[in-house]
């Protein structure tokens, strides 16, 4: 007896509890494989999610795939009064309004990411970076208001009159087509309107996939005597090349699925090819968005969702390109000494 | 025969103990028997301060570089060797908080005045860094680079030009037959001296060498060291580096730095046999790293 | 063969100095103009919206429901205010925690393996599709086999929406918890759920409040997937069931109302609008800020 109570004094030995210690054990060890089941489970659920759209969108679209066939990529007019349900003049109008909108904004983002990276102080690199990030944050719908409130007005009422007194007012693809309405609502506003809305995307991809490149072989460039644009083209850019490509791919992608501010600034011109930058169109994603509600066949139901199903093919497409450029950019950078 | 190997520097200083013996430098070194002052200057340093925002990291150093002359710059970590060098080209300017005050007479001018044209300043003076840095093209465009830079020249006149200066730097068979694979594809040592054939293509007068062996395996240090000698009869060398036996078996004069200060500058024979600062004799026998 | 004295005995002609520097400056300026002017229609837009709808915050704005006689001066958006709320709300309700669990998985479980790496592909993939796609996903799953709207369904199209943004900010953010803490807690003898809920996620809670904020804030603002699910509704919610209730009928939502009333002839109704844009904008900007303010540890620029 009087050991025990020697060893206890001697040392604090275990604490009172731990005779309790041993069936917590037990439960220790269920809270794990629990926690662990639950995390994996909603990581699957993630890829669930994916492949649950694309089965719903491919059930509700199928009646339109094998109703209509092919006719859906070659009928260009969009007219569910007339039973015609071409998707060509939507996809030349998504298309066109979107490499208006990368015409400007990639370019524009490049040497915005490059000031970022090599010409400003830090401090002044993170006041700039966060205000173009705000841009990002701003909702689509209200890219769509300013756009048709303020900038529609400015393109109908000075720059189009404009422009039609300048010698370009004759190359094609400017020129005004049979469609035209005076060039307010049209792909080209609505490609404006979207270059400011993929700018951030394009920017922080670039900015950060710039600043990557060594140290030592920006000195290297200097050290040979170069101006700070030679060093950013000839060897930043180079360095950086498939970041900057994936930071396009996804650019590309959002300007592609881009809805609201589109609808509100494209015009709805479903039925006839754009044959000019200053006429009305539309694109897949405003079809959707303007018709979808007032659809009352099935039919049309079901090729709308088949539209919704090609724009969703594509944007995919574009997110992988992206993710397989982006994942260049890690391997050559991670794979070096 | 030298107490220690080549590839073990590093043993040098941990047998602070035991007293190495005498670095062995060999009887071709010139700058024992010559006449310093009649020598042409490359470069004249004159009281050069240098800051890193508010701390100072150089203190006054004055010093002659001497044309055609391989000049080492010892001394432990954190001495301003680098930093010291790096105001020649003006490297430095590309970092806001980074400033030199002094003069830096190269051909007649300042270096370190705001009329001095950078682009030219660096294609007379060339920089070899511590880490090879190829840049992201091929052999044959790296060595180009410079060339196409600063000159006019037809195909065959460049070819001719990158074909020299890779030969020149003793890299010339090993990469003939890879003039379109990319830099980054050659041995550490292989890119080394291609950033010294880029660097010599241009036709520079010094060459600034930063650590340039520092990550490089002993092979490839070796070739490097070799082709240091081989190019001082045209080029000025400025060399930086952390290993004694290196500086020992290459440069002609020597300059010991310590806390941002040249404690003394001599020709290399004098300094590691027979060195004038107790400081210098401290450092070269390991006393202190 | 060329010798070293045919090549330097003539030196060769030189590149102008003047017009590479020339270049080197122009670019410079488009550098300075370009970040400028992306900065200038930043501040445009906030400009704009702040001008035209700062007249229509009054009280009634946020107190009464929207409208429908288009001559009347009166209404407000509250009804729209408390629908984006409600609907918003259960969406974070279902995608934050998902999505968290999401993110420890690829974090901490599932790390590298194939697995992972599919999941984490599929999750930028997810990222990328259009809200309206999505909207019409949740038209096809809980619209039309109920045959009517619902808020909840326009929750669950914003749930999907958010689920892999706060699946890969978490990851991001967990593996921005250096190893030692892992290591030293479960060195600790304690349970991987304990270190990581209460170690690792503790290190982490800024950047953890961060994105769940940024992600709650991004799909208040969208308004394509609200389009076909929770529709719109110029009355009150009125409960959870029922015609008029979140699971039972179409809801006001702020973006639906906007969108409506923006593209309305009416100028009381454009006004109103632009008030409900401003509302949006300064939660959105605000929260984006606050939260950068307040937990800065986020991106380095």
């Amino acid at each position: 007896m009087s050991t025990v109570e020697l060893d206890v004094q001697q040392s604090p030995g275990a604490p009172r509890g731990a005779a309790q210690a041993a069936p917590r054990g037990h439960r220790l060890r269920l809270g794990d494989p629990i926690f662990r089941g639950l995390a994996t489970a909603c990581g699957l659920a993630l890829a669930a999610a994916m492949f649950g759209l694309t089965a719903v969108l491919v059930y509700n679209a199928w009646p339109a795939i094998t109703g209509l066939g092919t006719s859906v990529l070659t009928t260009v007019a969009w007219s569910p009064v007339d039973h015609e349900y071409g998707a060509l003049a939507a996809l030349a109008g998504t298309f066109l309004s979107t490499v208006v909108a990368m015409v400007i904004a990639v370019p524009l983002a490049l040497v915005i990411a490059l000031l970022l990276v090599d010409l400003v102080h830090p401090s002044v690199a993170r006041v700039v970076g966060t205000a173009i990030e705000m841009l990002a944050a701003i909702p689509s719908i209200i890219f769509g208001m300013v756009g048709i409130f303020v900038i529609v007005p400015f393109i109908q009422d000075k720059l189009v009159p404009w422009l039609l007194t300048t010698p370009l007012a004759n190359v094609p693809g400017i020129k005004p087509g049979p469609q035209f309405q005076g060039g307010g609502v049209s792909i080209f506003t609505a490609g404006v309107v979207l270059a400011f809305m993929v700018l951030p995307f394009i920017t922080a991809v670039s900015r950060d996939v710039l600043k990557m490149v060594p140290q030592v072989t920006k000195e290297a460039g200097y050290g040979m005597g170069s101006t700070t644009w030679e060093v950013m083209h000839k060897i930043s850019m180079r360095y950086a090349n498939s970041g900057i490509v994936g930071a396009v791919f996804i650019g590309l992608g959002r300007a592609l699925g881009e809805t609201m501010a589109v609808a509100f600034l494209i015009g709805s011109l479903f039925t006839a090819l754009p044959r000019s930058l200053f006429d009305p169109g539309t694109s897949i994603a405003s079809l959707i968005a303007l018709t979808f509600s007032e659809a009352t066949e099935k039919i049309q139901v079901s090729a709308l969702i088949e539209l919704g199903l090609i724009l969703f093919l594509i944007t995919v497409v574009f997110q992988i390109l992206a993710q397989v450029w982006l994942r260049r950019v890690q391997r050559a950078t991670g794979g070096r000494a | 025969m030298v107490g220690t190997t080549v590839d073990d520097p590093t043993q040098m200083q941990s047998q602070a103990t035991v007293i190495p013996p005498r670095l062995e430098v060999a009887e071709d070194r010139r700058g024992a028997g010559e006449d310093f002052a009649a020598l042409p200057t490359e470069i004249a340093v004159r009281d050069l301060d240098f800051f890193y925002g508010k701390e100072q990291a150089l203190f006054a150093n004055t010093i002659d570089i001497k044309k055609n002359r391989v000049t080492a710059v010892i001394g432990p970590s954190g001495c301003g060797k680098s930093t010291h060098i790096r105001a020649y080209n003006r490297i430095f300017n590309l970092y806001r908080d980074q400033k030199a005050k002094g003069e830096i007479l190269f051909d007649g001018a300042n270096v370190l005045s705001s009329q001095t044209d950078l682009l030219d300043l660096r294609r007379r003076i060339g920089m070899i860094f511590q880490k090879p840095s190829p840049f992201p093209m091929t052999v044959f465009d790296n060595v180009a680079y410079g060339l196409r830079q600063h000159y006019r020249l037809n195909r065959s006149d460049l070819s001719n030009r990158v074909e020299d200066a890779l030969k020149r730097s003793a890299i010339w068979d090993e990469v003939k037959h890879k003039l379109n694979d990319p830099g980054n594809a050659l041995s550490g040592g292989q890119q080394q001296r291609l950033c010294i054939a880029r660097a010599i293509a241009a036709e520079p007068d010094v060459l600034l060498m930063d650590e340039p062996c520092s990550a490089i395996d002993p092979v490839g240090t070796a070739k490097i060291e070799e082709l240091i000698l081989a190019l001082k009869s045209k080029y000025t060398i400025v060399l930086v580096t952390h290993n004694m036996q290196q500086a020992a078996r290459v440069s002609d004069y020597t300059a010991f730095f310590f806390q941002g200060r040249i404690v003394e500058f001599g020709p290399t024979t004098k300094i590691f046999s027979n060195p004038a600062e107790k400081q210098t004799e401290e450092y070269i026998t390991g006393r202190f790293g | 063969m060329s010798t070293a004295t045919d090549l330097h005995s003539a030196p060769p002609r030189r590149r102008s100095v003047t017009r590479r520097k020339a270049t080197d400056l122009v670019v410079k300026v488009l550098a300075w103009i370009g970040a400028w002017f992306g900065i200038a229609v930043m501040a445009f837009i906030v400009y704009e919206v702040v001008r035209r709808g700062a007249g229509a915050l009054n009280v009634a704005f946020f107190t009464q429901p929207t409208p429908q006689d288009v001559t009347s001066d009166t209404g407000g958006f509250a009804n729209a205010i408390v629908g984006t709320l409600a609907i918003t709300g259960v969406a974070a309700l279902i995608a934050i925690p998902m999505g968290f669990l999401g993110g420890v998985y690829l974090a901490e479980f599932g790390r590298n393996g194939r697995m992972a790496t599919a999941v984490r592909m599929i999750a930028n993939v997810v990222m990328g599709v259009p809200s309206i796609i999505v909207g019409v996903f949740a038209f096809a799953i809980l619209v039309k086999p109920l045959q009517h709207y619902s808020g909840f369904a326009g929750s669950a199209a914003l749930a999907f929406i958010m689920l892999p943004v706060m699946a890969r900010t978490t990851e991001d953010i967990l593996n921005l918890v250096p190893n030692e803490i892992r290591e030293s807690g479960l060195a600790m003898g304690a349970a991987r759920w304990k270190v990581t809920l209460g170690v690792i996620c503790k290190a982490a809670r800024g950047g953890l409040i961060t994105g769940a904020t940024l992600a709650i804030v991004r799909v208040a603002g969208e308004t394509a997937p609200l389009l076909f699910t929770a529709l719109s509704s110029p009355y009150w919610m009125t409960g959870l069931f029922g015609p008029g209730g979140f699971f039972g009928g179409p809801v006001a939502n702020l973006t639906k109302t906007i969108y409506d009333f923006s593209g309305s002839p009416y100028p009381h109704w454009q006004e109103l609008a632009w008030g409900g844009a401003l509302v949006i904008i300064i939660a959105v900007l605000g929260m984006n800020i606050l939260v950068r303010l307040l937990f800065q540890r986020g991106k380095q620029w």
